[in-house]
């Protein structure tokens, strides 16, 4: 890269509204950045069998990213390293000259969902440990969130219950493409422990749960694999209400990070439809499944739908309701939504603050 | 409108970029083989900047299973959302019908005309044996 390509970053303008960004992820410099939360055990066995996932591409994923590690070209911090692995770099690249208030860190390719379920509980753990250390400690606009071992539920849900006091550990983490549909039982450990500690379960795209990426089979393209996120939160989303995960922990909230959401509308109206006549099925509901979810799920905004006209977004959020979006960039992801440019619709001011930062305030815990 | 100095002709390789700054605004001058073109540093999609994409060419097909590789070395892919623009013009292959992004000739001077003026050269110093790129804004 041509050391003469970058501009200088600029620091907020004081005038600039304060937001909160839903979706950051930071990622380690070096591996060995976890070491100090890792058994000797556990970094040799990383070191000798690494740490595999549930697919059979085994070095990589399973499509070639549009950028180098999925992420902005531009983000490369000067110090070398790949993006979203120095915090001096994205202060100045992304949480200041943006006005990054609130900040909320979601780790990927840590250790979730691997085939060795006992080293992935040994990894989330040193990645909680990690955000903490290197993150939210030396910058308190970010907050950290549980990474959970989620093939292990009642793992997940000690290490949920760790953090229960822990004010720097705002949100659950897990990834969309699971083991079972979001749903299944198996994993209701961890949502019964999120509603007692008061944090929301973010449900982040990706993950190898060893199904196929569509539920048409493997598809050809990386485009297929970014549209599929939202049929693949589409099929949790129902999951999760049919099985009755919100009728049972009422005060749970869920948040679909990183799948879009204008399918939302439409996912609703044919769960509706479906359950008036297919009632006797399910009676441990009790409310029309867009009720559960109008009450109990929110959606990061990135990436954002473009559809022409514009006014068809604004239509789509009419249906989900302002006070369900959260913003978020996905820094520094390539598919990065940047706050000045990526919503192009007039709004209100009441309207702005909710989906910039009110949103992300009413649903984090302790924000 | 005046006429700014950016860069020596020796500053920017073939097949390289430089990013400057003209009257505030930021424009990315690059080197197809001895050609010179600039593009505003801000990609018109979502604002990505430019000069930190990859050069690359374009691939079409004329029917499903016939490919054509053309434009080698003379598009550049925004850094964020892969847009891709033709250096020449800032067309996009995206939306050609929608979408451009502003371009700025470059045009070559000698030192001597450079001394001479009208020229503004802020940064750079000039030298009257050397050639120079010079943009008008």
């Amino acid at each position: 890269m041509n050391v003469q390509a970058r501009q200088t970053p600029t620091a907020a303008a004081s005038s600039k509204l304060a937001i909160a960004d839903g979706d950051i992820h930071p990622t380690r410099k070096l591996a060995s950045e976890f070491d100090p939360w890792l058994d000797k055990r556990w970094r040799d066995d990383v070191a000798t069998f690494g740490a595999r996932q549930r697919q059979p591409w085994q070095n990589a994923p399973a499509y070639p990213k549009a950028q180098p590690n999925a992420s902005r070209r531009d983000a490369y911090p000067p110090e070398g390293g790949r993006q979203g692995s120095s915090l001096p770099f994205m202060q100045q690249q992304h949480l200041d000259p943006a006005n990054v208030a609130l900040g909320i860190l979601n780790p990927l390719g840590t250790g979730q969902g691997l085939q060795n379920i006992d080293m992935s509980i040994a990894l989330c753990h040193a990645t909680n440990e990690w955000q903490q250390e290197y993150w939210t400690k030396p910058d308190r606009r970010l907050r950290a969130s549980v990474v959970v071992p989620y093939e292990d539920p009642i793992a997940s849900a000690k290490e949920i219950r760790r953090y229960a006091d822990n004010a720097d550990f705002v949100q659950v983490f897990m990834l969309s493409r699971t083991s079972e549909p979001l749903g299944s039982r198996k994993y209701w450990p961890i949502y019964e422990a999120a509603a007692e500690v008061g944090m929301p379960v973010g449900v982040h795209a990706f993950g190898y749960g060893g199904n196929p990426m569509t539920p048409g089979g493997y598809p050809s393209y990386y485009t297929e694999e970014m549209v599929g996120h939202s049929q693949a939160q589409q099929s949790g989303l129902a999951s999760l209400v049919v099985e009755g995960v919100f009728a049972r922990f009422p005060s749970l909230k869920m948040i679909m990070i990183e799948a879009g959401f204008a399918w939302a509308p439409s996912l609703t109206w044919r769960l509706d439809n479906a359950w008036r006549r297919l009632k006797q099925e399910t009676p441990h509901l009790t409310r029309l499944p867009s009720e559960y979810i109008r009450d109990q799920v929110w959606w990061t905004t990135q990436p954002m739908e473009e559809p022409e006209p514009r006014t068809h977004l604004r239509d789509a959020i009419n249906w989900i309701g302002w006070d369900r979006l959260i913003f978020a960039t996905d820094y520094p992801h390539w598919d990065y939504d940047d706050p000045a440019t990526s919503l192009p619709l007039k709004i209100s001011e009441a309207e702005r603050e909710a989906f910039f930062i009110g949103n992300a305030r009413n649903v984090y815990r302790g924000v | 409108m005046s006429r700014h100095v950016v860069a020596a002709v020796g500053d920017i390789a073939p097949g390289d970029r430089k990013l400057v700054i003209v009257r505030g605004r930021p424009i990315a001058i690059f080197n197809l083989g001895g050609e010179y073109f600039g593009l505003l540093n801000r990609c018109p999609h979502q604002g990505g900047p430019m000069c930190e994409g990859k050069i690359t060419g374009l691939v079409q097909a004329s029917e499903p299973g016939k490919y054509l590789y053309s434009k080698a070395g003379e598009v550049i892919r925004c850094p964020w959302h892969n847009w891709e623009f033709d250096i020449r013009t800032g067309q996009s292959y995206c939306e050609p019908d929608r979408f451009k992004t502003r371009a700025y000739p470059v045009e070559v001077a000698d030192g001597a005309a450079v001394v001479e003026g009208p020229y503004v050269a802020e940064t750079i110093k000039v030298n009257v044996a050397e050639r120079y790129l010079v943009v008008d804004l």
